[in-house]
């Protein structure tokens, strides 16, 4: 299990198995929006903000 | 024998949906790359890498990057899922409905104006209520229920004040008392795979709003409006939103091509990413 830090409010977070490059975790203690950009070292920072044209 | 495939895979986020057709992808020992949009580069003079790729399934959260990355890989000769045109017709909620128009697919009443004095007069003759609605743009954002003209005046100003030039293209629609409740299908290729109703108290009935899945039975006449609206707009991987209109019937009211369902396929039991990753494969031993 890989453990990170969430830049925003300095939780120790861990990454479920299955986690993946790109995906998207909360942060459980503030509720931030975090992507995960490494797995191996862990590493996650805060995700974009949601863009005018994004959507399906 | 056939040469061994190779899909790319154009993303912004992993999201679940991504996650499952990735899985669908190594469930069947495709060779795929992960083609991150926010990452990759296109040299225009030098094209070879991309025509490595069979086909390029398109799951751009961003409108923009998704459609340009589609017309320059089709421009390259590089099949997609969907194609540049179905994006160009289905982004665009004005040219959804001009292409449902043309060919007569029950549909909201819209109208369109360039400035905020020609789309107040559109909505007068609409009577209220109306929406008002982005040309571009999902999740149910910055949708507007207009009530009266007092309220049409003042979003028609803060849009083209403070909006993009996009908001300067007033989408007008009649507004429509739904059974509380939408239809959202999912059509791959000639098949309407699943259908569900998304609930919600509040007028707008996105899942992403908040509305709840149900599923709901794909009923022939269903079935058939999904199938002509998803020709209509050039098919492929399509999800098909329809209203239920107290005196037209079924409407179709928008046309999503790169579509979440993480609500869907979980309530229909269906392997929607699997089927998404067999008919983009189709589409690739197609062109192969």
């Amino acid at each position: 299990m890989s453990t990170v830090s969430c830049p925003e409010c300095a939780a120790e977070l861990t990454l479920e198995k299955g986690t993946e490059t790109g995906e998207i975790i909360v942060c459980s203690d503030c509720g931030v929006d975090l992507e995960v950009i490494s797995l191996e070292p862990a590493k996650v920072q805060l995700a974009p903000r949601e863009e005018e044209d994004w959507g399906e | 024998m056939q040469r061994r495939l190779k899909i790319g895979v154009l993303f912004s986020r992993v999201r679940v949906e991504e996650k499952w057709i990735f899985g669908a992808l190594e469930k069947r020992g495709i060779d795929y790359d992960r083609l991150d949009d926010r990452a990759i580069h296109f040299d225009l003079n030098d094209t070879a890498p991309w025509q490595g790729y069979d086909v390029v399934l398109e799951r751009s959260l961003s409108y923009n990057s998704g459609l340009y990355a589609l017309r320059l890989l089709n421009a390259f000769g590089v099949p997609t899922v969907n194609t540049a045109t179905v994006a160009e017709v289905c982004g665009d909620k004005l040219m959804t409905s001009a292409a449902l128009a043309r060919d007569g697919v029950p549909q909201p009443h819209n109208a369109t104006a360039f400035t905020p004095e020609a789309a107040l007069e559109a909505i007068e003759a609409f009577g209220y209520p109306v929406v008002l609605k982005p040309v571009v743009g999902s999740w149910g954002r910055l949708l507007a229920k207009i009530n009266d003209r007092d309220a049409a005046e003042a979003v028609l100003e803060h849009k083209s004040t403070l909006g993009s030039v996009q908001h300067s293209v007033f989408y007008i629609q009649e507004y429509i008392e739904k059974p509380g409740r939408d239809i959202r299908a999912i059509v791959i290729g000639d098949c309407v795979l699943t259908a569900m109703y998304r609930k919600s108290e509040h007028w707008i009935t996105n899942t992403a709003r908040g509305g709840e899945g149900e599923l709901c039975p794909i009923t022939p006449e269903i079935e058939g409006l999904c199938l002509r609206a998803a020709k209509s707009v050039g098919g492929g991987v399509l999800a098909v939103d329809l209203v239920e209109h107290p005196e037209k019937g079924l409407v179709v009211n928008e046309i999503n091509h790169t579509m979440e369902f993480h609500t869907m396929q979980p309530v229909s039991g269906i392997d929607i990413a699997g089927e998404i990753v067999d008919y983009a494969i189709s589409v690739a031993r197609e062109y192969a």
